[in-house]
């Protein structure tokens, strides 16, 4: 009887793991196959909230154009204000990665935060896709194979416009940034464009960020009367100085040339003063390819704005993605497998087909841009095919 | 460097030490003579810059929105000192610090409900947007030099107020023995209300004029905030003329800092408070 009722009782606990084994595993294993989850890092709050949310539309837009999910994974965010802070980068990416668990993180836009996001990926081999931050460093001397980008380096943009600086016959020129990294990286890029075409660099002017007294500097270029000047402003810096530098004069005697940051997004604000200024980006307005017409009259429907090179920027981080995850079809998340996808990938950009380098940086097309009213005009190509020469890079 | 550019860089420098002092004007008055450290002063200049924004796109001309901008902080100013400043005078350094450190994170984020994060400009009005050439290549904005001919009058204002009239008589009595001029029939609160909100009409002027020349963007009040307190200090506190010659001093070691030794710009100014500090520890203009 007991022996009896014992085998009843084995038998319905079989029954019941049985059950078990035959619902809840087969379950929760399609789950894992189906779902990634993407970590959100990007400025919400403070000086750079506009930039983080068209980062943020740009993706979802993506994903949303794929029916809502990627590769036929459903997508889950877990998401971060990184508030542009350094000091809390670490803290932050550490939340996302060890806490969430997510496959992959995706962040920032401020350099500094992003070193940090790196370091992180790095040390726990996380996949990081980088949707703006354009320090050099991140795909040079600490590039690492789960690292990638879909902006630029801050090299880019300031070498091709050296190399159109020159092409335009100037012999002499003088730069001006804030005192930082990126102002630094780009002085250089365009000192390396510049001299290649034969030019000569005069003197690299710096004031201390985010310092906005340009007047000394200003009479400095003056009487230094270079052929002409490139400078790395941004936001109300980039305002200020243009208003300043026509306000003195200069803007008449001598051209000014900068990265396209100087007149993104800020030219109502520049009111005239912007008008005409050349630029070097690798996105510009009325550029003619299908893939930016349909991705410009979806955004703005979408989102009641238009969009800009970040909307750009977090648009093909989530189509980076989608290259990873076409490699692993409905199996499991395998890194590997995901990498030398993303690396050997053409992403379809609204900027224009783009490939990565080795260093996993956009080798693209760098736009020379006339500002135009509000817009940012594509006159030419500066440089086809640009590549960062990820200076330091072992991989 | 030639003298044609000397001479202009000397010009640069007056500019500069000028709008400095427009900017730390008003917390002369707050911290100087109240003695409240008012980390909120950058705050002020904000609102008035963007105080300048606003009125300017609305009636189209700066000249009135600042007409009308000034009672409209010298009312917020007043209606501050009521809510919040006035329970603050008889408690110590610390809590001014947290309540006004707690004011610029309100305000930063009210304008950025308010306002947007965006980065806006305001044009010089027609009459001054003119420039005049100093060289082949350099010319002189018109309105940078009406900044100068506003600071120094306010400047002389500021000094006729406090030195030569009944007011200022008040103000400095009240600085020093708060319960003595009490007991001898003025209203301190008010006389002190008036001051205050005097202070943040000054700094709210001094966003709005700097409005078409600096644009108008988040975080702006942050960049004004340590160099008005340096200024303030080393003046000598409470002193206005103290005040201008420091900001002339600071425009002087900032411009021909950025010029001369361009690596350690960002020192010059604090080399510039550490020397006189050591000189007069007081500040320049302290009395007794």
């Amino acid at each position: 009887m007991n022996k009896q009722k014992g085998r009843n009782t084995l038998r319905t606990m079989a029954g019941i793991v049985g059950l078990a084994f035959g619902v809840l595993v087969p379950f929760g294993a399609v789950q894992a196959a189906e779902k990634i989850k993407v970590g959100l890092m990007l400025p919400y709050t403070g000086t750079f909230a506009a930039l983080g949310t068209a980062i943020t539309n740009g993706f979802k837009q993506y994903v949303a154009e794929q029916g809502g999910n990627l590769a036929g994974r459903e997508v889950e965010y877990f998401v971060v204000d990184d508030e542009s802070d350094p000091a809390k980068a670490t803290e932050n990416a550490n939340k996302l990665v060890k806490r969430d668990q997510v496959d992959v993180l995706v962040g920032t836009v401020h350099s500094g935060v992003a070193l940090g996001m790196a370091k992180v990926a790095r040390d726990n081999k996380t996949l990081m896709i980088i949707p703006n931050a354009g320090a050099d460093d991140l795909t040079g001397p600490l590039c690492a194979p789960n690292v990638f980008r879909t902006s630029f380096t801050n090299w880019q943009p300031g070498f091709a416009m050296g190399k159109v600086a020159a092409e335009r016959g100037h012999k002499t020129a003088v730069t001006l940034t804030w005192k930082y990294a990126a102002g630094e990286e780009a002085v250089n890029g365009f000192t390396g464009g510049f001299e290649a075409g034969g030019g000569k660099v005069l003197k690299q002017l710096t004031l201390p960020f985010p310092g906005v007294e340009f007047q000394a500097l200003l009479t400095e270029i003056a009487s230094l009367k270079p052929e002409a000047v490139y400078v790395f402003f941004a936001g109300g810096g980039a305002v200020k100085f243009v208003k300043d530098y026509d306000a003195a004069g200069l803007k008449a005697s001598i051209p000014l040339y900068s990265s396209g940051f100087l007149t993104d997004g800020t030219l109502a604000a520049m009111g005239g003063s912007g008008e005409g200024l050349l630029t070097a980006l690798h996105y510009a307005d009325g550029l003619d390819n299908a893939k930016d017409k349909s991705f410009r009259d979806s955004y703005s429907t979408t989102y009641k704005m238009q969009p800009d090179v970040y909307a750009v920027q977090g648009y093909d981080a989530a189509q980076l993605l989608k290259a990873g995850l076409d490699a692993v079809k409905d199996g499991k998340l395998e890194q590997g497998a995901m990498i030398k996808a993303m690396a050997a990938a053409t992403v379809d950009s609204p900027r224009g087909a783009f490939t990565l380098s080795k260093a996993h940086n956009p080798v693209q097309d760098i736009y020379l841009r006339k500002a135009e009213g509000q817009e940012n005009k594509v006159v030419s190509i500066a440089a086809p095919k640009l590549a960062d020469p990820a200076r330091g890079c072992r991989m | 460097m030639d003298f044609t550019t000397f001479l202009i860089q000397i010009l640069n420098a007056m500019q500069y030490g000028l709008l400095l002092f427009l900017v730390a004007s008003g917390l002369t008055l707050v911290f100087g003579i109240m003695g409240i450290i008012n980390l909120a002063h950058g705050s002020f200049y904000m609102i008035g810059a963007y105080l300048a924004f606003a009125l300017t796109s609305m009636t189209g001309n700066l000249m009135l929105s600042i007409a009308l901008g000034i009672p409209l902080a010298f009312a917020f100013g007043a209606l501050l000192e009521w809510l919040l400043f006035s329970h603050l005078y008889k408690r110590d350094h610390l809590e001014q610090v947290l309540l006004t450190y707690g004011l610029i994170l309100i305000f930063e984020e009210l304008r950025s409900l308010t306002m947007g994060d965006d980065v806006h400009g305001v044009d010089i009005p027609a009459m001054f947007s003119a420039s005049i050439p100093l060289s082949d290549t350099l010319s002189y904005p018109v309105y940078r030099l009406l900044i100068s001919v506003v600071c120094l009058a306010l400047a002389a204002g500021l000094w006729w107020l406090m030195q030569r009239t009944r007011l200022g008589m008040m103000i400095r009595a009240g600085s020093h023995d708060r319960d003595m001029v009490q007991a001898l029939g003025i209203d301190i609160n008010m006389l002190y209300r008036t001051v205050f909100a005097l202070g943040v009409a000054l700094a709210a002027l001094a966003g709005m004029l700097a409005a078409p020349i600096s644009s108008v963007y988040p975080g702006m009040g942050g960049s004004v905030l340590i160099i008005s307190f340096v200024i303030v200090v080393i003046g000598g506190i409470g002193s206005v003329w103290g005040a201008l010659v420091a900001a002339l001093l600071i425009g002087f070691a900032d411009t021909f800092g950025k010029v001369l030794v361009p690596e350690f710009a960002g020192l010059a100014v604090y080399l510039v408070m550490a020397l006189v500090l050591l000189w007069r520890p007081e500040g320049i203009f302290r009395k007794g």
